[in-house]
């Protein structure tokens, strides 16, 4: 896809986000919104191997939701790309849904861990990408992490195995909106300086802006050039990106829209 | 005495007896799977030496690694490593694994029903002059209470080599545990061992001694001595916490009309909460639990705190003959209703 179809698709991905959570009435908005062109650029851009007719294809790569409260955003991807019929997005976190609240492997094509208890995926991550290395296999591992993730201690534990065992086929991004449900980042804990950090822990750091489908894919792509050493991208977003009255406002971290909202939201995306 | 079938050591009940750590076994069988198995792979917690897998590491390096201090960490990369097609036996102490990483134990690994094999080495009161915080007495109750995992607590180095290779052939989730103290050679390499499936080790019926651990000799030595004087228990080895073997307690508990359970645990939440709760639906029956009475440890001797904390021969021959106690009056009761 190109760059305008990609853009044209990330506001396909939001109009069904919204819907979703509207139709939900339960789950988080304002990280998956943040979130929309990175995914839309991973699934859609060609930059990452799946076959969504086959989803536990050994050949693929494999994208880790460590920060699983997103996972709106994911399943929309997902039936996007065909692992999985549209019509299941309107059964997100109803009782017997494939589409749990926070993603569930055993339920969903396409996922590839459970998560939801911050800090875990990038460990299972780690370990995939520790296997494929070990068994000389090209499979890259691409880990999708919260900035306030980051302050979970096991994290960093991950990034010392990740630099440990040179995890070249490993490339983490981070949402890094600044913004986590008590408010900003720097207000609730101390990230930064999050560059020295991950050059400290022996990490290719890269920064980009994620709302920027051109920039991302651009930063992608250097960061997946093996070269000894674990890549991050921290990926500069904006919670609610792409709803004006949602946007850099952590109120809308963990709430759906409800139908007012919802009509406003999907008014200024173009989807009614 | 001894039921024949079970192939016990011929010298269990001499001065002879061989004692090993059970934590040999594992040592033992992960040589065993990496000749085998090709997928198996062992991550260390900077316990390389004390978990028995340095032999794994000097034949195998390619397939062990170091993790150094990182338990929650380590679960999380095992479950990842399973995820394409690993074997991952994660070697630390049971203090910590499950003890520190058991939110990633419950998502991770349980929820995830990843293929790992967790291995909590130096679990119990046995460890000794370390004291209280390595003396991991609540592992058991932490790991069975999730859904899909497999608890075993192996009572010697044999069964521990056994239990080790049948986790690796078992698809999902296992917890092994291993005491750090030298304990009785009780069985042998002809000693039958199925995952689930207790064994009868001798045969009674006054009173049936449930135990798993260390506490398996300890439950054959009280009823060898127990005998001399007319009482006569059986002795189940009940080495797979979960899945627990329900037939063959609820055989035993009706056989002999009382139980003991006797494990190197808190009393609550281990083998005799989980005999209490399936007796209490299918055969309730008097009950004493040998364990760990609701307290922390402390430093000292092995045996000096098993004596202590009331989990030796002495202790279940003390519970014996109070549950057998029980057992009377109730039909003494039930006779006057």
């Amino acid at each position: 896809m190109d760059i305008q179809n990609l853009k044209h698709k990330a506001t396909e991905l939001r109009i069904d986000l919204i819907k979703m959570l509207e139709k939900a009435g339960s789950g988080h908005t304002g990280g998956p919104l943040g979130m929309a062109d990175i995914f839309t650029a991973l699934y859609f851009g060609g930059l990452v191997k799946y076959d969504a007719k086959n989803p536990k294809w050994e050949e693929r790569d494999r994208i880790v939701l460590s920060n699983g409260h997103i996972c709106p955003i994911l399943y929309v991807a997902l039936a996007h790309a065909d692992f999985f019929p549209k019509e299941a997005l309107s059964t997100l976190r109803q009782l017997g849904t494939m589409l749990q609240g926070h993603p569930h492997r055993l339920d969903t094509p396409g996922v590839e861990i459970s998560s939801g208890s911050l800090g875990q995926g990038i460990s299972a991550a780690a370990g995939m990408a520790l296997g494929f290395k070990s068994d000389k296999k090209p499979n890259k591992v691409i880990c999708l992490m919260g900035d306030g993730e980051l302050e979970e201690g096991s994290c960093w534990e991950a990034f010392m195995t990740a630099s440990r065992y040179k995890l070249d086929n490993l490339i983490v991004i981070v949402d890094r909106n600044y913004l986590q449900i008590d408010g900003h980042t720097e207000d609730v804990s101390c990230l930064e300086d999050l560059d020295k950090r991950f050059e400290a822990f022996q990490f290719n750091v890269f920064r980009c802006d994620g709302n920027n489908m051109e920039e991302f894919i651009k930063t992608f792509e250097k960061a997946s050039k093996p070269n000894g050493k674990p890549s991050v991208i921290l990926a500069r977003t904006f919670m609610g990106q792409g709803v004006s009255f949602m946007k850099d406002d952590h109120s809308w971290h963990g709430k759906p829209p409800n139908k007012q909202e919802a009509e406003l939201a999907l008014k200024e995306l173009g989807g009614i | 005495m001894v039921n024949e079938a079970m192939k016990l050591a011929e010298n269990l009940f001499n001065n002879d007896v061989k004692m090993t750590p059970t934590r040999d076994g594992y040592g033992e069988a992960l040589v065993e799977l990496g000749e085998s198995n090709p997928n198996v792979v062992v991550l260390s917690g900077d316990l390389t030496e004390s978990t028995r897998t340095e032999g794994f590491k000097h034949k195998f390096p390619d397939r062990f690694y170091e993790m150094g201090i990182c338990e929650q960490n380590m679960v999380g990369v095992a479950c990842g490593l399973s995820m394409v097609g690993k074997i991952p036996f994660v070697a630390t102490y049971a203090a910590f694994v499950p003890g520190r990483a058991f939110d990633q134990i419950r998502i991770s690994a349980g929820y995830n029903r990843s293929n790992v094999k967790l291995s909590g080495a130096h679990a119990g009161i046995s460890v000794g002059p370390d004291g209280a915080t390595h003396q991991m007495m609540e592992d058991i109750a932490l790991m069975r209470t999730l859904p899909g995992m497999t608890v075993i607590a192996p009572c010697d180095r044999e069964e521990t080599r056994k239990a080790t290779i049948e986790a690796a052939n078992l698809e999902g989730p296992v917890y092994l545990r291993f005491g750090r103290d030298k304990v009785p050679e009780v069985t042998t390499k002809e000693t039958p061992f199925k995952i689930g499936k207790a064994n009868i080790l001798m045969d009674g019926s006054d009173v049936a001694i449930i135990a798993n651990g260390p506490l398996v000799y300890e439950a054959l030595d009280a009823a060898k001595t127990l005998r001399r004087n007319g009482v006569y228990c059986m002795v189940v080895n009940m080495h797979t916490v979960k899945p627990l073997d329900v037939t063959t307690l609820v055989y035993a508990a009706r056989k002999c009309g009382a139980v003991i359970t006797a494990e190197e645990h808190q009393i609550t939440g281990g083998l005799g909460g989980a005999v209490a709760e399936t007796l209490a639906r299918n055969n309730p029956v008097p009950q004493e639990f040998i364990g760990m009475p609701d307290s922390y440890g402390e430093s000292g001797k092995p045996r000096e705190l098993m004596e202590k904390y009331g989990m030796s021969s002495t202790a279940i021959i003390e519970a014996v003959k109070k549950v057998i106690a029980r057992k009377a009056s109730g039909r003494i009761f039930a006779g006057v209703l």
